[in-house]
């Protein structure tokens, strides 16, 4: 027996969908929803309707690309399952060899930023200038003005590639500084244990 | 000279420099108790037996001198405790205590986020542009040698030369007037300037006024010139000499 003929009405919704597929393809940075509903021309409310249906699309496992929600914008990335591949079409300069001092400055420009040089020397005890150097060069961090306007030390602040590259939504999404380690009483019990031996 | 081989003779210290070197690298040999200008003395000493100037030698010991006295000053004055110092004993372990806690804080964010990075290495996403554009296919022609030849050879042969001579102001030469002034002071004892030259360019006139104070300095004519753009009256010395001697006498 034939089945009914159904005919589907366009669904604008849909309509949207398509839309914000092509604006995610051709941009190379993540597109935040007011952004899309301006280049759409169309409500916020109804671009994060429309967000979900393509997110729905393209998902981990059911698609090669993959929608996802990071760097306070929406972008499309490589599925995990096609890394390998991808990793043989290029390599990934701005997380390559990164070092200790980088990520020790890194970490304290996403939690302190906008910090200067100083700043940063003040924490690690020492000079900060090639780490922050790397870090530019590799687009992870950028100057964010100066310190007392003009003639102060220049400012430093993480970039949305560096959300992208650690996968996070916002900075929000770090770990609570409270929550790492470096409880002072502990410290300080340390401080006094060393004291005592010396004088011993 | 091997600054290395550098044999040092001090209180805390016997033996040859790298050995002192490595020593102090693994915190075998406390600095605070090294004297840097002992060693430096000994270098110069060795340096003054030599009797020659070996400049390889002083610059890698000046590279090695400098890192060990950097290294003992931190040692001696670290920053931190320079202002640790003005606090109280309990106030500076408290204030040491946090600032260690804070770079602790520091070194775990990294941790964490080095690990937030491996376990996202297998994100890809475009930055910037497409990394492959597609390459275009060049295909030529074929060619023919003797073509490739020949439009060499128009290419070699050198372009005409331009003619500047019409940007060259030109300028008779100052002898020309010198002469024409001369004779016309043979036939008149004096004349005026402007009539004489009225009709020339303003470059051949310009010329003419050079060829009359040649003339002037030559002390063969002398000019007159009653009032600023008033007619300039050239007349000649000897006629004008014995005017005034003819006044003198008289």
């Amino acid at each position: 027996m034939d089945a009914p003929l159904r005919l589907i009405a366009g669904n604008p919704l849909d309509q949207l969908a398509k839309t914000i597929e092509a604006l995610l393809v051709v941009a190379s940075a993540p597109l935040s929803v007011q952004e899309l509903a301006e280049a759409a021309d169309d409500h916020p409310e109804r671009v994060e309707a429309a967000l979900g249906l393509v997110g729905e699309r393209y998902r981990e496992g059911r698609s090669g690309v993959v929608l996802e929600h990071v760097a306070g914008g929406w972008a499309y990335r490589a599925s995990r399952e096609a890394a390998e591949a991808c990793a043989r079409l290029f390599e990934k300069p701005a997380q390559r060899n990164l070092s200790q001092a980088a990520m020790e400055t890194l970490a304290i420009v996403a939690y302190l930023g906008p910090c200067t040089r100083p700043d940063i020397a003040h924490i690690r005890g020492v000079a900060a200038d090639s780490a922050v150097a790397s870090l530019l060069e590799r687009g992870l961090i950028s100057e964010a003005g100066r310190e007392d306007a003009a003639g102060g030390a220049i400012r430093y602040r993480t970039t949305p590639l560096f959300e992208r590259v650690f996968g996070l939504e916002s900075l929000s999404q770090l770990p609570r500084l409270d929550d790492l380690g470096g409880d002072v009483a502990e410290i300080r019990e340390r401080l006094h244990q060393v004291a005592e031996k010396r004088t011993a | 000279m091997i600054v290395r081989e550098l044999e040092l003779d001090l209180d805390a210290f016997e033996g040859p420099f790298d050995l002192l070197l490595t020593l102090v690298l693994k915190d075998e040999l406390d600095l605070r108790d090294v004297d840097v200008a002992g060693i430096v003395l000994s270098f110069l000493e060795r340096l003054f037996e030599r009797d020659e100037l070996d400049l390889d030698a002083c610059g890698e010991f000046l590279v090695l001198i400098s890192a060990l006295l950097e290294l003992k000053a931190r040692g001696l004055f670290p920053e931190e405790a320079a202002e640790l110092a003005e606090l109280e004993p309990e106030a500076a372990a408290e204030e040491l205590a946090r600032r260690l806690a804070e770079y602790r804080r520091m070194k775990e964010a990294a941790a964490w986020l080095r690990e937030r990075l491996e376990s996202e290495g297998e994100r890809f996403f475009r930055i910037g542009p497409a990394p492959l554009a597609p390459k275009v296919d060049v295909q030529l022609a074929p060619q023919d040698p003797e073509r490739l030849a020949a439009a060499l050879r128009v290419l070699a042969v050198p372009p005409p030369e331009v003619s500047l001579s019409h940007m060259a102001l030109r300028f008779p030469p100052v002898g020309q007037f010198l002469e024409r002034f001369r004779s016309v002071l043979r036939r008149r004892t004096r004349f005026d300037f402007d009539a004489e030259v009225g009709e020339l360019t303003r470059i051949e006139q310009a010329v003419a006024l050079l060829a009359l104070l040649e003339l002037r300095r030559n002390g063969e004519v002398s000019i007159e010139q009653a009032a600023p753009f008033a007619p300039i009256r050239i007349s000649r010395t000897d006629v004008e000499r014995e005017a005034s001697w003819t006044l003198r006498s008289a």
